[in-house]
């Protein structure tokens, strides 16, 4: 069984750290778990994505053309992927960074609203976590649990306090659900 | 030890400092970079030397003068830089000391891109600096690997009195995989009987580290005995991994990052009941020259896959010696080859593409026309 | 009786234990042996030899370490000074020492040695400049004064079109790191006095931990220049001492301190 996910948005929008945090979910869960960024120039502020790559064996390539399932966090995102992603897999699109819904009528598709959640929650970082929670809810590769756990085990200590908002933004991202188009 | 979520150019540091690293000198290049700033942060903290050169240059020649006393040395950079540490390289080499290269590859020629390539593989394994000489080259696949191979590079290095090269590219170096990380070793507090390290009332006679030998049969002898030990290493060191070669009739044959694309590709293979197999070199150099030839002997044809122009593709053509048909597949100037187009040259070759006419470099290219 | 006259303690000239005993392959009259043998006295008289790992570079003083009797390395051409950081940060209780030419320091390695002072790396580089690249003939050197002949400046150095000499202590005395960079002459016995004197002190810096120094030593080249050595010395004083004036370029407060 093999699962690949990208995520994919401006620099800033913690698109590199929501990967980690599922990569290292994956490990804690005893799977095999590979994370490659987009690097170089655009990681300063212009689009970053990242593929995470789960499996139960070694893994071969670390970048997929069709990924099982994509979070976009914004616009240029959802038009660059939602074309490559795999026939029947996930599109969890944020949609306050969007005016558009997905047009694809193969895949399992839901708009969040991840800007607007994270700022009820009133820290708009949240927003990656608010997506990352939509992506678990629709994604059966890791139970939610699992990732608050690891979020509590890797979060460094100085932002110990951040965890119940974390904690908060990836259930109410989980309410979520995606129907077929 | 638990396995921890690594970066590769930060494992590759760790694992070296580990290893019982003493120095690091470098200089920032990326994609090598955080490999540097690891160094930057972790050798003082341990009261190990760090320090940031002036330019590639100038780091080698640090490495140079470290090795020069016998301690556990590297450096890093990236292809640009490494064609500024040639120099440093053949002079290392022509004094028989130690030292870890780790090259962290990028797209070239020139100063190219950041993104990963293999085009680095005929400078590393073949050459680039001047002289006769010969490096080992660890070309790692994974971050465990990666790790595993930067510890087994001091050893080797110190073993047989070279270099030793960490050959990968960059999307190894800024990818994270779980590694697990060897025990701390503790860092050697004597020094070999050969090194440079003032006489301290030790040794009557003083040693001298040089690479020069201006009477000519003088530098003869000196390279018959670099030779003897690349002998040595070629016995004893060559490494290189398998995966579904039990009933193979067709081999791919790639190393490093796109020897693990190519896994991939030779997995969907199979399961389309292709009967493929991978070999993944770990070691280009000293190279599996032997056993691809005793490969060629049942099986019906190779397929190469490089992140460059077919480099290594010369090296399996002359193990395989003509006697079955070698097809190429590459990438180039940092684009990484997806899965699928590899599936797809493994079905053509299975389905009667294989040639032992003309080059298979000329094939490719015809191939590549069109291919953006 | 003869025997009578020559007991050990009349002795007032010999060789010192940091040289070994052997012809050099200098040229007659060159200053290369002065600078030997003035660097091997300051090292038997600091009693040192034991801790000296000395860094020969490319140039005349390739064979450098055939003539010391400590251990040596060989660097690549310019690269001394890295060579030298690398040793020293190794064994920072050693004394690292370059030995350059002007070809080798100021032109192929000048990176090297600046960013070594700018680093205060505590190591000591002996810059013997002679205005040419001598081993390969006598070329123009980064130090060849304006009009000067050499092979390869054959109607004489013409700035115009090859730019000036360069003032290698001047410059490296610019630098924060830099200790102890002094220019000497050892073109009479008066300034041979005075260059063993800053031999010493920049070896004392070194032992002091005090940073980088570097002793300048204004040299001849009676075989390239095409002259006896007593007309080379001469040429030197006329020539090269106003062009490169002797003296002290940068000595920090705490060098000032050190008596010798």
């Amino acid at each position: 069984m093999q699962t690949e996910i990208i995520i994919a948005g401006f620099g800033g929008q913690g698109v590199l750290f929501a990967g980690q945090l599922l990569s290292y979910a994956a490990m804690d869960a005893g799977k095999e778990v590979t994370w490659i960024p987009s690097y170089g120039p655009e990681m300063r502020g212009g689009t970053a994505n990242c593929t995470v790559v789960i499996s139960d064996e070694e893994i071969g390539s670390p970048l997929v053309r069709h990924p099982q399932a994509v979070i976009a966090m914004n616009l240029p995102s959802l038009d660059k992927y939602e074309p490559l992603v795999k026939s029947g897999g996930v599109l969890i699109v944020n949609a306050s960074m969007v005016n558009r819904q997905p047009t694809r009528t193969d895949i399992h598709w839901v708009m969040v609203p991840g800007n607007e959640i994270a700022e009820e929650l009133g820290d708009r970082r949240m927003t990656n976590m608010v997506m990352l929670g939509a992506l678990l809810a629709n994604l059966p590769i890791l139970p939610l649990e699992a990732l608050i756990q690891t979020l509590e085990a890797h979060l460094p200590a100085r932002h110990h306090r951040l965890l119940p908002l974390n904690v908060e933004a990836l259930k109410r991202g989980a309410e979520y659900l995606a129907v077929k188009a | 030890m638990a396995r921890e979520l690594l970066k590769g150019n930060e494992a590759i540091a760790e694992a070296a400092i580990r290893a019982g690293l003493q120095a690091y000198f470098g200089y920032p290049i990326t994609p090598q970079t955080e490999l540097l700033e690891w160094m930057s942060k972790r050798m003082p903290e341990l009261g190990r030397a760090f320090v940031q050169a002036e330019s590639e240059l100038a780091a080698i020649n640090m490495v140079y003068g470290a090795a020069c006393t016998g301690a556990r040395v590297m450096t890093s950079s990236s292809s640009p830089g490494i064609s500024l540490m040639m120099e440093g390289i053949s002079y290392i080499i022509g004094t028989e000391v130690p030292a870890v290269l780790v090259d962290v590859m990028r797209g070239g020629p020139g100063l190219g891109n950041i993104a990963p390539a293999q085009s680095d593989y005929n400078q590393i394994v073949h050459g680039g600096g001047h002289g006769d000489y010969h490096l080992i080259v660890l070309a790692p696949a994974s971050v465990q690997e990666a790790v595993d191979l930067t510890v087994l590079a001091f050893d080797l290095a110190e073993k047989y009195r070279t270099v030793a090269v960490v050959l990968l590219d960059g999307s190894l170096g800024q990818m994270m995989e779980p590694a697990e990380l060897p025990p701390m070793r503790p860092v050697k507090t004597t020094f070999p009987e050969w090194a440079a390290t003032g006489m301290m009332g030790k040794r009557e006679k003083r040693n001298i580290l040089t690479s020069i030998y201006l009477n000519p049969p003088d530098e003869e002898q000196t390279n018959l005995r670099l030779l003897r030990r690349w002998q040595e290493v070629e016995a004893s060191e060559i490494r290189f991994k398998e995966y579904f070669m039990d009933d193979a009739r067709y081999v791919v044959v790639g190393f490093g990052s796109a020897g693990r694309v190519a896994l991939s590709a030779v997995r969907a293979a199979r399961a389309e009941g292709i009967p493929v197999g991978l070999l993944r070199p770990v070691t280009l150099s000293p190279f599996p020259y032997e056993h691809i030839r005793k490969l060629a002997q049942r099986v019906e044809g190779f397929l190469v896959v490089e992140m460059n122009a077919g480099q290594m593709l010369e090296d399996v053509r002359l193990a395989v010696a003509g006697q079955k048909p070698v097809e190429f597949y590459g990438r180039l100037g940092g684009v990484m080859p997806f899965p699928d187009e590899i599936l797809s040259e493994i079905q053509r070759i299975a389905s009667g593409g294989l040639t032992l006419e003309g080059h298979p470099r000329e094939r490719w290219l015809q191939r590549m026309n069109g291919k953006n | 009786m003869v025997m009578e006259q020559i007991l050990p303690e009349e002795i007032v000239y010999q060789r010192p234990e940091s040289l070994v005993e052997v012809s050099t392959h200098y040229c007659p009259g060159c200053t290369h042996g002065v600078a030997h043998r003035l660097i091997a006295e300051v090292i038997d008289e600091m009693g040192i030899r034991d801790r000296m790992i000395g860094v020969a570079s490319v140039g005349c003083s390739v064979f450098a370490y055939n003539y010391f009797d400590f251990d040596w390395v060989q660097a690549p051409h310019g690269r001394a000074p890295a060579m030298a950081t690398g040793i020293k940060r190794v064994l920072p209780d050693r004394f690292v020492v370059t030995y350059q030419g002007d070809g080798d320091m100021a032109s192929i390695g000048m990176a090297e040695v600046v960013h070594a002072a700018a680093r205060g790396e505590n190591i000591t580089v002996f810059f013997i400049n002679n205005a040419n690249y001598g081993m390969t003939g006598g070329q123009m050197a980064p130090t060849t004064l304006p009009g000067q002949r050499t092979t390869s400046s054959p109607g004489g150095r013409d700035v115009e079109t090859a730019g000036y000499p360069i003032r290698a202590a001047e410059l490296l005395a610019t630098l924060e790191g830099a200790s102890y960079v002094v220019r000497r002459s050892l073109h009479d016995p008066k300034n041979i006095r005075l260059a063993k004197k800053a031999i010493r002190t920049a070896l004392e810096v070194q032992a002091q931990g005090m940073g980088f120094s570097m002793v300048e030593l204004l040299s001849i080249c009676p075989t390239n220049w095409g002259m006896t050595p007593v007309d080379s010395l001469h040429w030197l004083e006329e020539h090269m001492v106003p062009y490169y004036p002797l003296g002290d370029y940068k000595v920090a407060p705490m060098v000032a301190q050190i008596r010798i």
